[in-house]
């Protein structure tokens, strides 16, 4: 699909939403703002969910909450609905904030289960804090007001929702393209892989929330305002279960898809009350929950990745054009060639009674290539972790441009200029060659949340994209950067971290066996590549299995076994050198 | 808060505790072995107390209809799997397991309500009863998808537990029950006066998780069950099913859930929706456990048990609140204490 496709497609959807009061029954009206209320939370919750990775049960919580607020403010306190939608959002806002800080850093299925913890608990609040009406609910909210137009009508609402919706939509899909939204985007891959690209992920993860909390808020602001009456009901764990719901039918990864979702679990809802009845004669309420859930059952069991990216297979693939040059991004200052540039003094790691990395020193200094080798075991991986703060020193010190970085976070170390690649690839196979390099740029560009969002970061993002097909080409990668990262041989896609690495125009680059994987005639390539970055007075750290690799590129190695430095030295004389023998072959023959 | 209220609420509070730890006990058992978060065992224990009011009732239990639907439907999901993979020859074995045995047990109920059985047959009439659900509902819903995501099969637990609460309501009906008591002894155990029933509960759960702790050192089906949930694909190796591993503890909690039920329904009136908070609140106790500890998940129950019998005399409305807001900072504390592992959510 071309862009102007697009385009006729996304102004058609809109023209014909907007036509939709003229033509459909007062009744499809209502039913079609329940769809573009629930559709905002949704909508944050593929987000949070789909792109971040968050599971949360208790999205219903915060829709309660602004909704609670704002009918505080307006139905028992007099005040206008928009001072109840700012007092809404700040609340909301502010809950998800400090829930978010809390919770955020669990691991896995503790931060899913804790969402169930609070989302219960904030729902047993509403019916008993007194104040709020316990359980007969709060009526006589007042309709939102534009000017002297009161929007009591539905067909009046619908407006002000679905502009809401298409709003959201608009920036969240701007967001999502932009350096803060591709962070988002990153953040499934882990924390390791996040923090190693200079990304607070923390600090990514409370935006996220935060957001998804924000959608909320507007979506529970105008649900008060809409039906007049709120009581604890709509807000209980049940509602946060079907919110998931929504995401997941729609397809959780896509924005889009929680619209989707939304309409197609609300729909059906209705007509399961519609037609049960005629089915199962005199059967009560009850079946239309028994039959709602077994089919979202079966639904989870048959197509678990939602409606969106199913149908998105047999569209035509979006085409895209070639990022054009750019103004560069600003560069490093490399240090001066010679000078040490990254000191280990010491090193101790140890996990529980094993000592992985005990007493290890040395030095690199910059424009050189270092190669660090070992017999399996040996403990390079572990000290590389330790160099680039994906895992804690126990003991002794290390220095990076004179700093001690021995107890920085690993974004910190990161942004000072030390770009890492993985042992066992870290990419975001789902994502584009050309977003996975960006990703590498995080750190060198400055778009906001806002900026983001609203467009006005054209300028960096288009520097941006041309410094990652640069480093594409540079690394031989360059003809289809719209490939998807998953696609790539395993081989290549070693290669495609090296070009993220580069994208962060690091001062020290590190790589974890580069090499595992190519074949020849790509590792002599690869060696070229390395050669010609020294030649650029990059320095460069590596461990690498392959001895014919190490000894025809690096200038020094240094040889751990068992934890500890054995000796270090040039390529010929760790070539002949007893020790190094010994350790490799078992005893000098 | 005297000494006296304080005791009287702490022996209240381990009473309930008991109640959620054997229902905690059966979640770590089927979260262990199958991945699965089995919030539905609240529901279970619900079921098994509607069920025995309705054999005290002399009535013959709706849980009869509830399993034969239930094993016709898994029979279907069955054959048309065994119909995909080519091994119609299986069929057999497939109709004992999810046809005939399930609708066996119902039909010696069905004859048993009418000789009028004593209180101890009941009993275990009710168990019988309850204890082919939790496997038929595994056969139906969770294997179709065993290789899901931990995050997936939550999802769909949590669906299947709304499921089973309109079942529950279309089955049995929105009346609560309260049976009687089992015992009406009581004893006076340093000036407090603690009911037979009390001690009862327990009793039971004590014998129980010790029964448990027997199975799974000393039997070899028990070792099958461990090694299941230390890794699936190496018991597969040494010949283990996981599949039938997974019906196994699916047994097994579904007997503790029932007990649990039977414990609970003589001092608390239950409704057909009842089974939800207590499967929540064992559900806090077994994370309390790291989801993996037995008894850290008896432990916990019984905390929560204790806090919340605290928390509703200082506040019966706000005592759920309070509960779940304290399992917060415990998932906290124990995601701090877990393993640092990176953990890349599969796509």
């Amino acid at each position: 699909m071309t862009r102007l496709q697009i385009r006729l497609a996304v102004a058609a959807a809109v023209l014909s939403l907007a036509a939709a009061p003229y033509v459909l029954s007062p009744f499809s009206i209502t039913l079609l703002n329940y769809i573009g209320i629930y559709s905002l939370v949704a909508i944050g919750l593929a987000l949070l969910t789909g792109v971040g990775g968050i599971v949360s049960f208790g999205q219903a919580a915060f829709v309660g909450i602004a909704a609670y607020a704002t009918a505080w403010a307006s139905a028992l306190n007099g005040y206008s609905p928009w001072l109840g939608l700012a007092l809404a959002i700040i609340l909301t806002c502010s809950v998800a904030a400090i829930l978010g800080v809390v919770t955020l850093r669990l691991q896995g299925h503790f931060l899913s289960l804790s969402t169930v913890a609070w989302g219960l608990a904030i729902a047993f609040l509403f019916g008993n804090v007194d104040g709020l009406g316990h359980f007969n609910g709060i009526s006589s909210i007042p309709p939102i007001s534009i000017g002297s137009i009161s929007l009591v009508d539905s067909s009046q609402i619908y407006f002000l929702i679905w502009g809401i919706v298409a709003a959201s939509l608009f920036l969240g899909y701007n967001l999502l393209n932009s350096r803060v939204g591709r962070a988002m985007r990153a953040l499934r891959g882990g924390n390791i892989l996040v923090e190693s690209l200079g990304i607070n992920a923390f600090k990514i993860k409370l935006l996220t929330f935060v957001i998804a909390a924000f959608l909320a808020s507007l979506s529970g602001w105008l649900y008060a305002h809409m039906s007049r009456f709120i009581s604890p009901g709509p807000f209980d764990a049940g509602m946060g279960i079907e919110y998931l719901m929504m995401t997941m039918v729609g397809g959780a990864g896509s924005l889009l898809g929680g619209v989707v979702g939304a309409t197609i679990v609300t729909l059906l809802k209705n007509s399961v009350q519609d037609y049960l009845p005629l089915i199962a004669k005199g059967a009560s309420g009850q079946l239309e929950i028994v039959a709602f859930s077994s089919l979202f059952i079966l639904f989870l069991q048959w197509a678990r990745q939602g409606i969106v990216p199913f149908a998105a297979q047999y569209l035509p693939k979006p085409v895209r054009e070639r990022p054009l040059p750019a103004p560069p991004l600003p560069r490093r200052q490399q240090p001066t060639p010679g000078e040490t540039l990254l000191k280990a003094q010491g090193v101790e790691r140890r996990f529980g009674g094993l000592v992985a990395v005990n007493n290890v020193s040395f030095e690199v200094r910059s424009g050189e290539i270092l190669g660090v080798i070992g017999p399996n075991g040996a403990g390079k991986s572990t000290i590389f972790n330790c160099l680039t703060g994906a895992l804690r020193v126990n003991g002794g010190d290390i220095f990076f441009s004179g700093r001690r970085i021995t107890h920085d976070a690993q974004s910190r170390i990161a942004k000072a200029g030390i770009a890492r690649t993985f042992q066992h690839v870290k990419l975001r196979p789902r994502m584009t060659l050309l977003d996975n390099v960006m990703l590498g740029t995080y750190c060198r560009t400055k778009t906001g949340l806002f900026a983001g969002a609203f467009g006005l970061d054209r300028r960096e993002e288009a520097s941006a994209q041309h410094e990652a097909l640069q480093q594409l080409e540079r690394v031989g990668l360059g003809e289809k950067p719209f490939e998807i990262a998953g696609n790539l041989p395993l081989g290549n896609q070693r290669i495609l971290e090296i070009a993220r690495a580069l994208a962060a125009d690091p001062a020290l680059l590190v790589l974890d066996e580069p090499a595992a994987g190519l074949r020849r005639q790509e590792k002599l390539r690869l060696a070229d590549l390395l050669r010609s970055l020294r030649a650029d007075h990059l320095t460069i750290l590596l461990v690498e299995h392959d001895m014919e690799f190490v000894m025809s590129l690096v200038d020094r190695i240094v040889v751990l076994d068992f934890g500890s430095k054995l000796c270090e030295g040039g390529p010929a004389a760790i070539r002949s050198d007893a020790r190094v023998q010994e350790a490799y072959l078992g005893g000098v023959a | 808060m005297t000494s006296d209220i304080a005791a009287i609420l702490a022996i209240d509070g381990i009473a309930t505790g008991a109640v959620y730890a054997l229902v905690a006990i059966g979640t770590v058992l089927i979260f262990t072995v199958t991945r699965v978060v089995f919030i539905p065992f609240g529901d279970i224990a619900a079921f098994t107390a509607l069920t025995l009011a309705a054999l005290d009732a002399k009535r013959f239990p709706p849980t009869g209809g509830l399993i034969v639907v239930l094993a016709c439907l898994a029979t279907l999901v069955e054959i048309i799997s065994l119909a995909r993979a080519g091994e119609l020859r299986l069929l057999p074995r497939a109709l004992l397991f999810y046809l005939v045995l399930p609708l066996a047990v119902v039909g010696i109920a069905w004859l048993a309500v009418r000789a009028d059985p004593p209180l101890a047959v009941r009993l275990v009439l009710a168990l019988m009863l309850i204890t082919p659900i939790s496997p038929l509902l595994d056969r139906i819903v969770f294997r179709p998808i065993a290789d899901g995501t931990v995050l997936l099969l939550l999802i769909v637990s949590v669906a299947l537990h709304f499921a089973l609460v309109g079942l529950g309501l279309l089955f049995f009906g929105p009346e609560g029950v309260r049976t009687e008591p089992l015992t009406s002894l009581s004893l006076e155990i340093g000036g407090v006066l603690v009911s037979g029933q009390t001690m009862l509960i327990v009793i039971a759960a004590l014998v129980f998780s010790g029964l448990l702790y027997l199975f799974f050192d000393f039997s070899l089906i028990g070792k099958a069950l461990r090694a299941t949930a230390v890794n699936r694909t190496g018991a597969r190796l040494m010949g283990i099913r996981p599949e039938r591993a997974g019906t196994v503890a699916y047994l097994l909690g579904s007997l503790m859930a029932g007990v649990s039920g039977i414990l609970i329904a003589p001092v608390n009136t239950v409704f057909y929706d009842s089974g939800f908070l207590i499967g929540l609140k064992a559900f806090v106790g077994a994370i309390v456990g790291g989801m993996t500890s037995y008894p850290g998940a008896a432990i916990g129950a019984v905390g929560v048990g204790i806090l919340e019998s605290f928390a509703s005399f200082q506040s019966s409305a706000l005592k759920d609140v309070i509960v779940f807001s304290l399992l917060i900072p415990i998932l906290v504390w124990r995601s701090l204490a877990a393993l640092h592992s990176e953990e890349e959510i599969e796509e």
